[in-house]
Order: structure tokens, then sequence, then C-alpha cells
């Protein structure tokens, strides 16, 4: 039973609820499935009221309140649909429109946008302006952000972003009234490492990427939820994808990791990853490397390794996700483990001030701690610590660039399983085309021992497939397991193996993500 | 009769010395009974004392809300943990107001007054006198006054040796009417933009710098000292049960006399208007009186026979407001006037809220294209539905203060909109 003096009884829309005291009532309307329009409000950032968009009607009240900042009271009756509440709502539309140019048909922003969502709830399909609107123009904010200064409702996310959370206050609203206009202090472009928050924070299309500018109508993108791979931190993100490519990330919530916000790196390392010529079908090195089909590239995978060719030794990339290194772990472990390495590209930390749990780590590969759980060691030269093995040679995704000249030359089998065939990869005598994050479904174990999952958002280019799927495979007929379905059931026997995974699953992991053991009796301790 | 224009009808309490140059000197200030005051309430009263003083004299806010500034101090915190402000909002700029002007260009010394003792009253540390940039000739009467005040003990540590310390800036604002909003004026004096913030948290709990914090009009401080001296009952002995004392009207617009009277808050607005104020010019007849300030509804010739208590000029349909009253004779086109009210309130706007900034912009235009023979006979209904969506729905009242005359002035002289709509052309009428 609920205690009395801790929940409050909110009755909205005929739906009673009870909510903890200092609930505000849009938070409270959520409760029972009511979503409140709103502007200025967004969950990230602190509340100033302003728009004046979500007010609502509370029996006793003698005016429309404002629901994103009212706090409910006990036995408060709240209608969101009265006649009143109602008018109100579409007045803000028509008044938002006094000055607004509607130009949706060439607007990055429709689609996506809270105005025209809205406008449509609300049915104020009609204007009855008929006098001249303002033009304000648009401008660089930042040397990739515009500001289409037309469309903007004044609502000042962008303006808290900065202030509340990027903690560099650099915008700000200026002149006042319908003057007023977004820019920075001085009128210059300002730099942040998170400044591209603002563009998702707008509500309507006033703030836009100039990279994703005319790119793609919003409508025409499907969407895949995904773990941002440019750095240890992990930020949970939404992949907006077209015609079997990454258009653009955008942060998807997750209050242990990034909160509402990702850092404009992450957003450009993802659009990017991937692309180039790819590595679509398996080859095998006979006088040339030629392409094969999966049976013949599985089948002398199968030979090298049953012929005793020494024991393994390998390069990974610290991109793989953990159920591709779980599998090439195993694949080695077949001619026997004798280390396995990987470089941690390193660049300049930014920390996101105002939530400082978020920032844009050094560490600029996403799984690098899952690399570590599955015995590969983290070098400032991989290559050198395999360049003269003389047993079995694998390398997992890493490009090799910059390997020393006969890289694998001395390797009894040289195996490289990868998404490009760079000069030095060429060298190798069994080539498996693998998938990026993006073309499967998987895991990473972020800096914090966070297992976050990530969902396939394109096609794999030609035969590529997950490593998985071909490793299994081969492991099954090496007799040493089965062949996996699922991305799932490797996991699954993944976390079987490896004590920091017991008890993990798919399910369990959920879109959330969970800590590994140690990770868990940790925070446990720290809490 | 010295001061621009008086009368023996006035009741001269705050005005007693206005137009005597050697009042504005502390010397000056001190021979006319000056520092009496403060001398009895830092030395003989406690804090509390002074609030039920000022409680029982039934004072009411000057500044346009008429809230009793008693109870208002009552708000502040009894503990002093935090350090609290006194804030005397001296940023007048309410269209058709100058009251406060004159009380701080003639009788400085009356302001300090009130805010010493108000800020005792309300365990303050330090005052700020929040004044109009644009006042260039008041400021430095006001700073010398400061000056003065603080070289004779009356400001500063340990006042008179009552152990109370009192710390007073003189702020100057930078040209916007809505830092006259009291939240907005605690903005711009933390150096922010002059934004009204959401109440609650009101000042008395979270108000400048985040502390308690008590926002008080320049006249509802100035007459605090005749309070203390003379006693609550000695206020109410003018006006009525509900607006007691007396108040200052600015009278401006067309008006044989206009200028600054002091009447019992219970006397005759046509008696203001024909009596003290002269009439309209010759051969001119009122068509329309605003007697409050541009945020209270117009009121038509036929109801001016009201009395200027809080009371009664809302039975008159229209409110006391802060006593700016502007009159308009027959010669006003009722569009004009009204557009230009409302170009000042979408000039003014924050542009916070989205029916504020929006709408008087867009009120604004309407009113233009009417007055220069646009217009059409769907704008009146449209004019009201818009001052309907902008009235009661925001942050702070500027909304509500443009709507109203629109409102009032499609009641109450339609007409001249329907002429104007009528003639459908350029109409005469000037910018
Ligand atoms: C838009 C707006 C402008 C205002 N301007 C002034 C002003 O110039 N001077 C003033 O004393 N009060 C002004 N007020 C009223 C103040 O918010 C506040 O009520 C007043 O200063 C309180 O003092 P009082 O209680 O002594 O009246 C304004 C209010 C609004 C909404
Ligand atoms: S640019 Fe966008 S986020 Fe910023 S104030 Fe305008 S509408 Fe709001
Ligand atoms: S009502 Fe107008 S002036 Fe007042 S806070 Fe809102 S926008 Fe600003
Ligand atoms: S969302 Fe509540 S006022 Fe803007």
């Amino acid at each position: 039973m609920a205690d009395a003096s801790s929940t409050q009884k909110v009755t909205i829309d005929g739906h009673e609820v009870m909510v903890p005291p200092g609930t505000t009532i849009l938070d409270a309307a959520e409760r029972v499935g009511v979503v409140l329009p709103r502007y200025c409000y967004h969950p990230g950032l602190s509340a100033p009221a302003l728009c004046r968009m979500c007010l609502v009607e509370v029996e006793g009240a003698p005016k429309l309140l404002p629901s994103c900042v009212q706090q409910v009271q006990d036995d408060m009756v709240v209608h969101t649909t009265s006649a009143d509440a109602r008018k109100a709502r579409r007045a803000v539309i028509e008044f938002l429109l006094v000055n607004h140019p509607l130009d949706c048909p060439i607007c990055d922003a429709a689609g996506q946008c809270e105005l025209q969502d809205y406008a449509f709830e609300t049915g104020q399909l009609h204007t009855r302006v008929t006098d001249p609107k303002m033009v304000l123009g648009r401008d660089n904010v930042t040397p990739e952000i515009v500001y289409f200064g037309d469309r903007c409702i004044l609502c000042t996310r962008c303006v808290r972003f900065m202030d509340e959370v990027a903690q560099e206050p650099v915008l700000q609203v200026v002149q006042r009234g319908h003057k007023g206009y977004i820019d920075t202090m001085t009128g210059d472009l300002f730099e942040h490492a998170f400044s591209m928050n603002i563009v998702d924070v707008c509500p309507v299309g006033a703030l836009v990427n100039e990279d994703f500018l005319f790119k793609a109508r919003a409508w025409d993108l499907d969407q895949a939820p995904s773990i941002c791979p440019g750095c240890s931190q992990g930020c949970n993100i939404s992949l907006g994808t077209k015609e079997n490519q990454i258009r653009r990330a955008k942060p998807r919530p997750n209050m242990e990791v990034n909160s509402y916000w990702m850092c404009d790196e992450g957003r450009k390392t993802v659009v990017n990853w991937g692309s180039g010529d790819r590595l679509e079908v398996p080859m095998l090195k006979g006088d040339s490397l030629l392409p094969v089909d999966w049976q013949r590239a599985l089948s002398a995978l199968t030979e090298a390794l049953r012929g005793e060719p020494g024991a393994a030794r390998g390069v990974a990339s610290a991109g793989a996700s953990n159920e591709a290194l779980y599998i090439l772990r195993r694949l080695m472990e077949v001619a026997g483990f004798d280390g396995g390495y990987f470089a941690v590209p390193m660049a300049e930390e930014h920390v996101l001030a105002g939530f400082p749990k978020l920032a844009l780590r050094s560490e600029r590969v996403p799984n690098a701690r899952g690399a570590e759980l599955f015995g590969f060691e983290r070098s400032d030269d991989p290559y050198a610590e395999v360049a003269s093995h003389t047993g079995a040679l694998f390398v997992l995704d890493d490009p090799l660039d910059g390997a020393p000249e006969g890289f694998g030359a001395s390797a009894a089998i040289f195996v490289y399983l990868g998404t490009r065939l760079s000069p030095a990869a060429r060298r190798a005598d069994i080539v498996i085309p693998v998938t990026t994050f993006a073309e499967m479904e998987g895991t990473f174990t972020n800096f914090q021992g966070r297992v976050q999952r990530f969902a396939p958002a394109l096609q794999p280019p030609g035969l590529a497939r997950p490593l998985w799927m071909s490793g299994s495979a081969t492991l099954e007929r090496l007799g040493t397991g089965s062949a996996y379905r699922s991305a799932a059931e490797t996991f699954a026997a993944l976390a079987g193996d490896y004590e920091e995974f017991d008890g993990l699953t798919y399910e369990s992991i959920g879109p959330g993500g969970s800590l590994i053991a140690s990770a868990r009796t940790q925070t446990a301790r720290a809490g | 009769m010295a001061y621009p224009h008086s009368h023996p009808r006035e009741t001269r309490i705050l005005s007693e010395h206005f137009g005597e140059i050697e009042a504005t000197t502390l010397d000056g200030w001190i021979e006319r009974g000056g520092y009496k005051a403060v001398e009895k309430a830092l030395g003989s009263m406690s804090r509390e004392q002074v609030i039920e003083v000022v409680k029982e004299s039934g004072l009411r806010g000057r500044g346009g809300a008429g809230f009793p500034t008693g109870l208002k101090w009552s708000f502040m915190p009894k503990d002093d943990t935090l350090p609290h402000y006194l804030v005397c909002n001296a940023d007048e700029s309410e269209p058709g107001t100058f009251k406060d002007r004159e009380i701080m260009r003639w009788t400085p010394h009356q302001l300090l007054e009130g805010c010493i003792i108000g800020s005792y009253a309300i365990g303050a540390s330090h005052c700020y006198i929040y004044i109009r940039g644009e006042f260039v000739d008041v400021i430095p009467v006001v700073n010398q006054a400061v000056v003065d005040a603080y070289s004779r003990g009356y400001l500063g540590r340990d006042i008179l040796g009552s152990g109370y310390s009192l710390e007073l800036t003189v702020h100057l604002g930078a040209g916007a009417y809505i830092a006259g909003e009291e939240t907005g004026m605690l903005n711009s004096l933390e150096g922010r933009r002059a934004e009204p913030r959401i109440k609650p948290p009101f000042p008395a709990a979270k108000g400048a710098f985040g502390m308690p914090t008590t926002v008080n009009n320049v006249e509802s401080l100035a007459v605090v000292p005749h309070i203390v001296t003379n006693g609550g009952d000695w206020y109410r002995q003018w006006g009525t049960e509900k607006s007691s004392g007396t108040k200052l009207f600015s009278c401006c617009g067309h008006l044989q006399k206009p200028g600054t009277y002091e009447i019992a808050m219970d006397f005759n607005l046509k008696d203001l208007l024909y009596d003290l104020c002269g009439g309209p010019p010759e051969g001119r007849e009122f068509k329309a009186v605003i007697p409050g300030g541009s945020s209270v509804p117009i009121l038509a010739a036929d109801e001016l026979d009201a009395e200027c208590s809080y009371e009664g000029l809302e039975a008159a349909g229209s409110m006391v407001g802060s006593g700016g009253l502007i009159a308009m004779d027959d010669s006003t086109n009722m569009v004009h006037a009204v557009r230009r009210m409302v170009e000042f309130y979408a000039h003014e706007s924050c542009g916070q809220c989205t029916q504020c900034r929006e709408g008087t912009y867009w009120a604004a235009k309407i009113l233009r294209r009417i007055e220069r023979g646009g217009g059409r006979e769907e704008d009146i209904p449209l004019l009201l539905d818009i001052s309907a969506n902008m009235a009661g729905k925001t942050i702070c009242v500027l909304s509500d203060s443009a709507a109203a005359p629109i409102v009032s002035s499609i009641q109450k002289f339609q007409d001249d909109y329907m002429a104007l709509i009528a003639k459908g052309q350029h109409a005469a009428v000037g910018t």
C-alpha cells in the first residue's frame, strides 16, 4: 500500500494517479498517458515556463496553470482538454505562427517539428494573420550550425543548454519582445565539443546542422537504437539511415550514461564509420588473393586450424563487439591462445560540465573494456607484438595502417577478419569479411563496465556477415561448439564462459544496459 | 501656490515640500523635521512594531498592484540566517506616471527615510534603489542625498548608535519598462536580462541574489516615515476603509493644469480633473480618461464621477494602478491612442511569453492597419479574441495590460474604429 504521507492523489482527465509531492502536473499526466504539448520544457533543462503551451485547467484555480512547473497538490483535479485549455493552446500555436515563415517544404525539421505536430494536433490549420511578417534571416552560430531566425520560437532551450549543461553561456536572446533572436554575446561564432545538442533540443527547424542540411527528409529516415562507437563512453544513440547509409546520429536518453546528450565528434565518427571501399567477399590466397564463397572460406579456415599451425597471436580492434571478440578468442584458442593485442587511439578528453558523467573520453574506441575482459591486452604497438610470430596470426578489423613491412610474413597462417582490405591485409591467407557495429546486433562494454546493446541499422555489404556467424560456424566444423543462430545466443554462450558477464542476457540488459559483475560491486560499494 | 500647480483641496503629506529647493538638502530636510521618524523607529521601536503600525495604517502598495505594504513586510522570514534585501522600485516607466520622479527630485531624503525604516522592518542589511536610467535630473539628487545621509550617520554602520547597520546602493536601469516588474527588476539588478520570473517562489522567499527580498514602490516607502511619526490612525483619517491615506496622481494629457497632485483617496475623480487640473483645454470636452497609468482600463467621459479609491475606481470599471492619469479630449482618435499604447507594450514586452510577445506585435499591426484605412469589420472580433488570448495566461501582467486598453476602447469607443474602417482609406490622424 502506498504511504499516504509520501504520495498525493491527482485526477487528470478523469484518471486518478498517486504521485510523490513535488511532481509537476506535466509529469503526473505522463503517468496516465496524457502527453501535454510543450515547447520551452525539456526534461534535461530547467523549466522557465515561458512558452505557455502546456497550460491546463486546475479546478479551483483562477487561471490556467503551466503544467511544466505547477506541482501537484493532494486531491488536485486537472483538465487538460477543457474548452479553455484547448483554446489557450490553439492560441499559442496561432501566436507562434504570426511571424513564422511556414517554409516547411524546405525546412530540415519538417516531419520532426513540434510546431507542425501541435498545429495538427490542436486543429489550428488556418491563420487569421493577414499582416506582413517580420523577416530575420539566417546566420551561423557555430561553423557547423545555422540559425534560421524566422523559424525560432524563442523557447530558449538552446540558451539553457549552453548555460546549464555545457556551462558555457555563450548563447542568449538578443533584443527583446518580437524583435528577439538567438545569438552569441559577441556576435562571433562559438565552438564547443557538445554544441550540436542545441540542434537536438530545438523543437523547430531554427537550429540546423549544416552537415545534414537538405540531405534527407526526417520521415525518410529509418531509425535504429545504437551505441556511439566514438569513444569508451558509449552514448546511447539513434541511427538515422536512408538508402543503406547512416545520415545522422542523435542521442537517446540514458540517465546512467549520456542523459539526453552526445558530443559532436561522436556524431561525425558515426556518420563516417565504415565508409569507403568495403571488403564484401571472403577471399583465399592461391597465386593471388581471390574471392571465394563462404563454404570454401570456412572450410579453408577450419582446415588451417586443424592443421596445428602453432599457437595463435592476434591484433584486434577495440571497435569490435563483445560477441566478435569472444568468437575471435575462441577461434584462437583452437590453435592455442598466445596473446591478443589492441591499440587505443587517445585524444583530448572533453567533460560535459553540467552532466559530468558524460565525457568525450580520451579513449576513442567503444570497447576497450570488453577487449580486456576477453584477455586482449592494450598495447602502444600491437603490430610489434605479433610481427615476427610464427604460429597462427589473427587480425580482427584492424586496418593495419602503419603495420611494418612484411607484417604476417613469418606466420604459419595469417587470417584477416575485417571490413576493409588494406595493402597489409592483402597478404593474409584467409580473408573473412565482417560487419560494422551498424550492420549487426551486438554489445559494447563501456568504460564503466556497462554492457550496452546496439541494433542493426544497415544491410551488410555483399557477403559480409557478423563474425559470430562465420566464426561459430567454423567452431562447429571444428567440433568445438555449435553454430549460433543469433547475437543473443552468442552472448548467452559468452556469459556462460566469462564470469564478468555471468547472469546477463540480451533481455536483462534491455535498452538501458547492465553493469558487469565487478562494476556492479564497485557501484554497490560506492553507493 | 509654488510647486508647478498646487491646489488647496489637496492633502499634502508627501508633497508638502515639493517645489522647495532647500528640502532637497540634508540640512533643509532636517529643518523640516526630517529623520525624526528614523530616530523613532530605530531608537524606540522593534521591527515588529514598525510592521504593525504600517499594517494599522492600511497603506497599500503604490506601484500598481495595491498590495498591503505591512502585510508584504510580514512575509519576510523572521530569522536572519540569510541576508535580506529591500529593493525600492524607482523604475517608474508606466506611461502617464511621473509621481515617483517628483518625490525623488524634491524630497530625496523622504524616500531615504522610508528606505531605512523599511529595511529595518524587514531585517535588510542592504537596500537598493533601482532608478529608471532616463531620470538624468533625478539621479544626481538622489545620489547626493545618499552621500549626505552616509556622512551624517543615517546610513552605514550602527545608524545613530542604534546597533542597526544598512548599506544603500543606487542602481540605474538601462531603459526597459519591464524592469519595473518586480521580479524583472531583481533579474536586472543581478545583471541578467530584465525578464520576470515565475512565481512562486515569491521575492520574500527567493528574491535578489536568491535571498529574501521585498520590493516596494517609491511612494509606498516615502510615506512610511509619516506613518511611523504620526501613527496608523492618523493616516486612516483620510480615504476610505479599504483605501486609507493619500495618493499622488500624476496628471497629464489634455488638461489645463497638468501636474502631480496629492489627494485623499476618497477624492472624486471629476473634481481632480476639473477642479485641480483645471479641466480640458478651452472649448474642448473630455472624451476618455485613464486614471492609473496605461495599464488600466480606459474610462469614458460619462464614467468620471468616481471615487479615487481602489474600490471606487474599480467600481467605475478601471483601477488606481500607479496613479498616472492620462486625460484625452474630444480631439483624440481612440484607435490612434490605443495603437500608440499597444506599440509601447510590443516594444517593451520582454518576449518570454508567446501570447505577449506575438500578441502585442500582431494587435499593433492590426491597429495600425485600421488607422491607415485598411481596417475590416472582422478586425473588431479578431482584436477582442487576441486580447482574450493574451490575458491571464502569462508570467507577468504586461500582456494583460496591453490587452486592457484594446478591450476597453472597443467597448467604449467602437465608433472611432467603425469610422476608420468605413472610411477605408488613409485616415489623417498623424502618428
Ligand atoms: C510590466 C510592469 C511594470 C511595472 N512597473 C513598475 C514601476 O515602474 N514602478 C513600480 O513601483 N512598480 C511597477 N510595477 C509593479 C511591481 O511589480 C511591484 O508590484 C511593485 O513595485 C511593488 O511595490 P508596492 O507594493 O509598493 O506597490 C510594474 C509591474 C508590471 C507588471
Ligand atoms: S533556436 Fe530553437 S531552441 Fe533556440 S530558442 Fe529558437 S526555437 Fe528554441
Ligand atoms: S507577460 Fe510579457 S512582459 Fe511579462 S514575462 Fe511574459 S513576455 Fe515578458
Ligand atoms: S512547456 Fe510549460 S510553459 Fe513552456
